[in-house]
């Protein structure tokens, strides 16, 4: 028998617009260091945060999901009605079911969507845009809404200053088309699964708890090459890149993978200063911030690097819209 | 890799220091301690270590760099390493 017929699809993909949401309140390290031993100054030299966004009791993954991914459509002029597939990557749900994007994708009044979310923990947003990516380009959606959302607050204990500094709530999202000229590079991606218990929730009661110089060991070293692989597989050298963007764990763990790829041209995502460490959410969210400011221009190559629990890792260059 | 000589591992050592986190290498002599002496953090301590494991090809993990409080302390690390 002969093949079963293939849809037809575009060459390329590439994003359209992005859109984030940061929760109202905000929190600074002098209103931590009042509940947990630490003060201002050790987080900012330890960790580079200054203040993070925490949500509200009334704000949850899908609300979150919702401001962040209607705003991404809004700024990319498509309809509600032109988007076939939303993937919401979380990996801080309340519940395990159902999943979030269904929700999220109803409210934005989109008609029946392929929907899911997706867990890669701090690199789901890359691995929901090399999956948004390579659905285009086989032809199963035309228009995909990717987004980030994140409640890490809801698993923090308030009383570990290892945890509790650095977490944070927000969401980010991306819509992503198909395009003659290829806008998305290959996504690298990889895991080292032996090393789950790193960064771990370890059940329903419990919280969030990190080795945090392993993972520092593992982040400021493991990383760089993956991130230097995607630019290599997207033919960009790293001294043309306009913008590096790591995912926001630690300002000093961005500032060891901006150093080691050599980006000497690049400007460097520090979003965590004022947002935290948001997992999924934070490398949309630092895109917005930086297109919003005009630190990059459109058409420019810019480097997104998610890594975390998992572990698991992913890069891609991708087109400034 | 040629096992260094102590002053050879001083002098590296050193030069990673000051690399990292900016202190003048006049500063990192055998009997200074990184938190006490040179003020340098746990996290930075990682980064040290990796440049001198990658200068050295000796492997040093967190389970013994928690040992190792005084630049005299990686000297001896390094040399018992090597040889």
């Amino acid at each position: 028998m002969t093949g079963l017929r293939i849809p037809e699809a575009a060459a390329g993909a590439r994003i359209l617009a992005f859109g984030d949401y940061r929760p109202a309140r905000i929190v600074t390290n002098d209103e931590l260091s009042r509940t947990v031993d630490t003060n201002d100054e050790w987080i900012r030299t330890r960790v580079g945060i200054q203040e993070r966004r925490i949500a509200g009791d009334d704000e949850g993954i899908v609300e979150l999901g919702v401001h962040a991914g209607g705003k991404a459509l809004a700024n990319s002029g498509l309809d509600p009605s032109d988007i076939d597939l939303v993937i919401l990557a979380t990996c801080s749900a309340e519940s395990p079911m159902p999943g979030h994007a269904p929700q999220v994708a109803h409210r934005l009044g989109i008609d029946a969507p392929g929907a899911f979310d997706l867990n890669a923990a701090c690199a789901g947003f890359c691995y929901a845009l090399g999956t948004a990516s390579a659905a285009v380009r086989a032809g199963s959606a035309r228009n995909v809404l990717v987004i980030g959302s994140e409640k890490m607050s809801q698993w923090i204990d308030w009383t570990d200053r290892s945890t509790s500094i650095i977490f944070a709530d927000g969401a980010g999202a991306a819509v992503v088309t198909g395009s003659e000229s290829p806008g998305i590079g290959p996504v690298v991606w990889g895991s080292a699964g032996e090393n789950y218990d790193k960064i771990i929730i370890d059940d329903r009661h419990s919280f969030i708890r990190q080795e945090g110089q392993a993972v520092f060991r593992w982040a400021t070293t493991a990383i760089a090459p993956v991130a230097l692989e995607a630019c290599e597989r997207a033919g960009i050298a790293p001294g043309d890149l306009a913008a590096v963007v790591p995912h926001q764990a630690n300002l000093r763990i961005i500032q060891a993978i901006a150093r080691k790829m050599k980006a000497t041209n690049a400007v460097v995502a520090d979003d965590i200063v004022h947002s935290g460490n948001t997992s999924g959410a934070s490398i949309p969210l630092a895109l917005s911030r930086m297109i919003e400011r005009g630190d990059v221009p459109s058409g420019a190559p810019a480097l997104l690097v998610g890594f975390g629990a998992g572990l698991s890792y992913a890069a891609q260059v991708i087109q400034i819209p | 890799m040629a096992v260094a000589t102590e002053q050879q591992i001083l002098d590296g050592l050193a030069e990673i220091i000051d690399e990292i986190v900016g202190i003048d290498k006049s500063e990192v002599t055998p009997e200074k301690n990184f938190i006490d002496d040179l003020d340098i953090d746990s996290l930075s301590m990682v980064e040290i270590a990796v440049a001198a494991q990658d200068r050295f090809g000796v492997e040093i993990p967190d389970d013994e760099l928690r040992n190792l409080k005084s630049v005299q302390d990686v000297i001896n690390f390094v040399q018992k390493l090597q040889s």
